[in-house]
């Protein structure tokens, strides 16, 4: 703590002193400047994360926590029927809802990087406002839309276009799909723009002018160029989605029910914190493979392109 | 010649469409909300103010509503002083880490919320706290703090650090730096990011839901409201409001965001 010769000087400029002599490093200040926010996430953020895993190896019987290591849980989680099917429709869903999401988004994000001009901002504000707002409310929406005498039905009634109501438009995985694709149509914006902002123009010229049409241009020059935007789009949807609990609520009915939801049954009326833990970290143990996977499946088809 | 209609019409009139439907649900519930008809239906019955008259009086919502503000206004402030110092280490530190520090930081916009929820209820409860509006609260800066530190980032990359430089070299101490020039430059920035934080907030509904024990937020509060088909038009009502204020505090947010912007232009 004693000043010691070389932090003199600095002490006349009137700095603080004092004080072990990494924090007056750059890396020191930098530490110290990004603690307060750091701490908050290492305590709030992946303790309790490390708390839910040690939880999954553990087993509980009724309200006791019984504390022997074991494997149960996961047995469980993967293998039960009811378990299993839940993760593979979750999966489903939010692969598919990624993959629809960026492809109807890639477009839009074109237009605006492309075409917006001085509007871009407004644009990008224009379109991600819906996604700020009303997360609850929007799919609350989709329901009175969807719904057996909802919007679209009593619509189609008036018009004369059906006799009776459709039965198939909710409660069932396409109302999921529907409804989260809208939700997170936003999101997958800003990753597509700001990848299509980096692309060189030049490039794009360039291939025009040795004779690439505008689809091999596309194929060619475009699609491999934007693909980090590509691939950090369909992961900003999908990791979210995989658990999304009101969606499967709300529209899904029994054919919809997700994994989320059989989490928050074993932390609420079924009191199984140990299974709801495991099925926690199995859902995203798996779902970080499948993305996995998808990223390298689309580096080796850019590469197949270029 | 023209057999087709060219390829920038084609993609005008998709992004159009795209940004109606977009909008199409969000405009759905307001529309609804002035419908004198207890269930949602085409076709339109006529108006009424009468589910925005239900809402007067209700304690219960009024209350969700006051509890909505508390953790609003709290996750606000305090996710923005945690936004200023991550935002600060990113924009004006270089230093091994500082890549792993940001990520962790900004982790909870992209994983699932009930992950996040059901880890924090279960290490809260372990500590043998109760679920109150603090546990609300401490889970909403998880999830403001990225946003925070995405508007702050542009903020301190808007102002040249050689001013803050010449503040010390002039005498000022760091405290009275960060108070005379620090914060007054990243004014727009701040109040832009307390607005989105309160919005994020205010819309929360997963981590309120598992963290609010007895005291609803307005979200908590719908959810409750939605087992009663006959409440349907008053949550519409209660719904178009909150949307409303939503959309309000986001314009301010980007106007202010924008002032940020022109301020960063007139830098030499």
């Amino acid at each position: 703590m004693q000043p010691s010769a070389p932090t003199l000087p600095v002490e006349r400029s009137g700095r603080r002193t004092g004080g072990p002599r990494f924090l007056q490093t750059e890396t020191g200040k930098g530490w110290l400047t990004i603690s307060p926010p750091l701490l908050y996430a290492v305590l709030l953020l992946i303790g309790p994360i490390i708390v839910i895993i040690t939880h999954s190896f553990w087993t509980q019987d009724y309200l006791t926590i019984d504390r022997t290591f074991t494997l149960d849980n996961y047995k469980a989680a993967l293998t039960e029927p009811i378990y299993r099917d839940l993760l593979l429709r979750s999966l489903f869903v939010s692969v598919t809802v990624a993959f629809v999401t960026v492809i109807l988004a890639y477009p839009v994000a074109w237009f605006v990087s492309f075409h917006g001009g001085r509007y871009k901002g407004l644009w990008l504000f224009i379109i991600t406002v819906p996604f700020w707002s009303g997360y609850l409310l929007r799919i609350l929406s989709w329901k009175v839309i969807l719904g057996y005498k909802g919007v679209l039905n009593s619509g189609l009634l008036y018009l004369g276009v059906i006799a009776e109501p459709l039965n198939w438009l909710i409660y069932n995985v396409n109302a999921v799909i529907i409804t989260l694709a809208h939700s997170w149509a936003a999101f997958a914006i800003l990753p597509l723009f700001v990848s299509l902002e980096k692309l060189d123009r030049s490039l794009l010229e360039a291939a025009a002018d040795l004779g690439d049409g505008p689809v091999r241009r596309f194929l060619r020059v475009t699609l491999p160029l934007t693909m980090p935007g590509i691939i950090a789009a369909l992961l900003i949807v999908m990791i979210p989605t995989v658990g999304d609990y009101v969606t499967p609520r709300l529209v899904g009915g029994k054919d919809g029910v997700m994994i989320a939801n059989a989490i928050q049954v074993q932390f609420g009326k079924a009191s199984n914190w140990p299974l709801g833990a495991a099925l926690a970290v199995s859902t995203m143990i798996i779902v970080s493979l499948v993305a996995g996977a998808i990223v390298l499946m689309l580096l080796g088809l850019k590469r197949l392109f270029k | 010649m023209k057999l087709l209609p060219s390829p920038r019409r084609v993609l005008s009139t998709y992004v159009i469409l795209y940004v109606a439907i977009l909008y199409f649900p969000v405009l759905l519930l307001p529309v609804f909300s002035f419908n004198d008809s207890a269930t949602p239906m085409l076709p339109l019955a006529g108006f009424t103010l009468k589910w925005y008259q239900g809402l007067s009086g209700n304690a219960a919502m009024l209350g969700a509503a006051w509890n909505s503000l508390i953790v609003g206004v709290s996750a606000a402030f305090l996710s923005t002083v945690l936004g200023i110092c991550a935002a600060r280490a990113i924009t004006r530190h270089r230093f091994r880490g500082l890549g792993a520090a940001s990520s962790l930081i900004m982790a909870p916009l992209i994983l699932p919320e009930i992950i996040i929820a059901i880890s924090l209820l279960v290490v809260l409860l372990g500590l043998g706290l109760e679920l109150s509006l603090v546990t609300v609260i401490l889970g909403h800066l998880l999830i403001c703090v990225p946003y925070s530190v995405t508007v702050l980032v542009s903020g301190f990359e808007g102002f040249d650090p050689s001013m803050e430089e010449a503040s010390r070299d002039l005498g000022e101490t760091a405290f009275g730096t960060l108070r005379r020039v620090t914060l007054p430059m990243l004014a727009p920035s701040i109040v832009s990011s307390l607005l989105v934080t309160f919005t994020i907030s205010l819309d929360e509904f997963i981590l309120a839901f598992f963290l609010s024990g007895t005291e609803p937020t307005l979200p908590v509060y719908i959810w409750g409201q939605l087992r009663f088909a006959a409440k349907l038009p008053n949550v519409l009502a209660l719904g178009s409001i909150l949307i409303a204020a939503s959309l309000v505090l986001l314009t301010a947010a980007e106007l202010f965001r924008r002032r940020a912007e022109r301020k960063m232009e007139l830098r030499p």
